[in-house]
């Protein structure tokens, strides 16, 4: 290695040369104007009181103290953990089953073009911009005139017509639905090309020892992608604790608070209610969720890549 | 699967055995499957069946029944009503020019990541990565504040600057670890042979890059054209709204008929079902590349 170095730095030294560094500026500095200097005025604003306008009025950690009183913040959180549940468990779940189902049954034995246009037709929410999946979802599940309530009629089971998404009884599980149905796609795909990298044998071999489609699925296949599960759960876990656009466009957090979550609160403290100040606790008590799942999954990826 | 293997059977031909055990349930398997996609599909074609009725049609027929006919006057109604043209335009300059600048940022800060291995490489990749995790409503404030201050305010500019930074943080995290497995051989030998760390760049790294280069591009598009918050607060006048921005306001104002609401969704739709079809392979490829990174 030492001898491929010394001709580089002869050429080096023969000319002026800009560090690697440099390369970095350009990016340094944006991301310092967009990202560093705003998070860091967030955070300081979450210390104030503000309107938005006039100078802000320092308040410590009043923000702080008032949102750990405050009902509507913690109900929007235990809404944030029914957001996981259908943002990432259900589709890690239910994407696992159905990427070995159609890896094992219908790619081998039936041929794998059948099987990516399956794989498509599951991942095609995931393309969809969440405004518009939200007004396919709202016309769907309108009280009046929405198709499943019309198709419930249809099939003689009226007695079940809801108004999905305006009864605070229903409303959250009807927008945990839609997010499943948008989510589903992406843990598919990941878990398909995991499948695709592993190792055939095995599968094989415990096939030949006459274990059963379960067993294979639960000791054979789980372990060989389990480094796409924990990608998949991470990533889809920091997802569902953003989750904006569908709340907005479905629900707008209603009925009386039903559907909110901890990033529409913000939106409203924000641009509705001008407590910018409680608005940007909000938001930094969001971060700090966020950024310590990120930072113990970065641990666990580098201690699993250590080994 | 009980059923004794004849020894003979199973060692001369181990694929066709294992695939006539498998015969009675791959079908019912293949037909479960199916029924889930179409459930998958079925909201796409119900809206795209209801935004060819008639309002007559509709409200005699309901929305599960077959169109009469094709009846385009919801659909063209939409599209001037809000000036559908102008916000196409919008979405695709936003998001073209969110994908080329993003991944020409990615690709600067790769470079002097996974290349150049520059000192504290793992403490600027976790800021990277760090970043990229940062939920908008962090910075959706303080951005909307600074903007009107530079006079910034409902630009398209103010949209693609941020976006192009946001987009940049995955990008610079996917790109570096691809780059730091780049040959070190082919770039010593570019250097041995004159050529500065700005040339090889442009005329090594990028080349050989070009596929997970071309993934980004896919992905920074798509992902810009999808945005809601941002573009949201930051994008108030018509004529700089985005397809996702204008869709949604007028959604959550409620102002829309069923007919009319079907032909927004399905002019939200297409867009989305064109790139699709168009980006489908790189799609899949790049899923998979960001998921193992």
């Amino acid at each position: 290695m030492s001898s491929m170095s010394s001709p580089s730095h002869g050429v080096r030294r023969g000319r002026r040369e800009y560090p690697y560094a440099l390369f970095l500026l350009p990016g340094a500095l944006a991301f310092l104007a967009v990202i560093v200097v705003p998070f860091l005025m967030n955070t300081g604003i979450s210390l104030t009181h503000w309107q938005g306008v006039g100078s802000p009025e320092w308040a410590g950690l009043d923000n702080y103290r008032d949102l750990l009183d405050d009902s509507a913040f913690w109900e929007s959180f235990r809404h944030s953990l029914a957001m996981v549940v259908a943002m990432a468990v259900l589709p890690t779940a239910l994407g696992l089953v159905l990427a070995a189902a159609l890896f094992d049954y219908i790619a081998k034995h039936i041929g794998t073009r059948t099987a990516s246009v399956l794989r498509a037709c599951f991942y095609l929410p995931q393309v969809l911009p969440i405004a518009v999946a939200g007004i396919v979802w709202s016309w769907i599940l309108a009280p009046e005139n929405g198709a499943l309530n019309e198709a419930l009629d249809a099939a003689g089971l009226g007695s079940l017509r809801q108004d999905w998404l305006g009864d605070p009884d229903f409303a959250l599980y009807s927008v945990m639905a839609v997010m499943v149905w948008v989510q589903l796609g992406f843990p598919l795909v990941v878990f398909m090309a995991g499948l695709q990298r592993a190792d055939p044998s095995l599968h094989e071999a415990a096939e030949l020892d006459g274990a059963s489609w379960w067993r294979r699925f639960w000791h054979v296949t789980l372990p060989q992608i389990r480094p796409e599960i924990y990608v998949v759960l991470l990533w889809c876990t920091i997802a569902a604790l953003k989750v904006f656009g569908a709340v907005y466009v479905l629900t707008k957090g209603g009925p009386g608070g039903a559907t909110n979550v901890p990033s529409y609160f913000s939106f409203q403290s924000f641009f509705e209610k001008t407590q910018v100040g409680y608005g940007s606790a909000v938001s930094t008590a969001l971060t700090v969720i966020i950024l310590a799942l990120a930072l113990v999954a970065l641990r666990l990826q580098t201690r699993a890549e250590d080994q | 699967m009980n059923a004794p293997r004849g020894p003979g059977n199973a060692l001369r031909r181990p694929g066709n055995a294992l695939s006539r055990h498998h015969a009675p349930a791959r079908y019912p398997v293949l037909a479960a499957l199916i029924v889930a996609a179409a459930l998958m599909v079925l909201p796409f074609l119900v809206v795209a069946l209801n935004a060819v009725k008639s309002p007559a049609d509709y409200s005699a027929n309901g929305p599960l029944s077959l169109p009469e006919g094709i009846h385009l006057d919801g659909l063209r109604d939409f599209w001037q009503r809000v000036d559908f043209g102008r916000k196409l335009f919008n979405s695709a300059l936003i998001s073209g020019s969110v994908a080329v600048l993003a991944a020409l940022l990615s690709v600067l800060n790769a470079y002097a990541i996974g290349i150049g291995r520059v000192r504290g490489r793992p403490w600027v990749l976790a800021f990277f990565v760090l970043a990229n995790m940062l939920p908008q409503e962090a910075l959706v404030y303080p951005v909307y504040y600074l903007s009107k201050q530079v006079g910034l305010y409902d630009t398209r500019l103010s949209v693609i600057i941020v976006f192009t930074v946001i987009q940049s943080a995955f990008g610079t995290y996917l790109l570096s670890s691809v780059l730091g497995a780049f040959p070190k051989e082919v770039i010593e030998a570019a250097r041995i042979d004159g050529a500065t760390k700005w040339q090889v760049l442009w005329r090594v790294v990028v080349p050989v890059s070009r596929p997970t280069i071309g993934v980004l591009l896919v992905f920074f598009f798509i992902w810009t054209w999808n945005e809601f918050l941002l573009p949201l607060v930051m994008l108030i006048s018509n004529d700089n709204q985005t397809v996702s921005v204008a869709l949604g306001v007028l959604q959550g104002q409620r102002l829309m008929d069923a007919t009319m609401t079907n032909a927004a969704a399905l002019l939200g739709v297409l867009p989305a079902f064109c790139f699709f079809l168009i980006f489908q392979r790189t799609l899949t490829r790049g899923i998979a590349m960001g998921a193992v990174k």
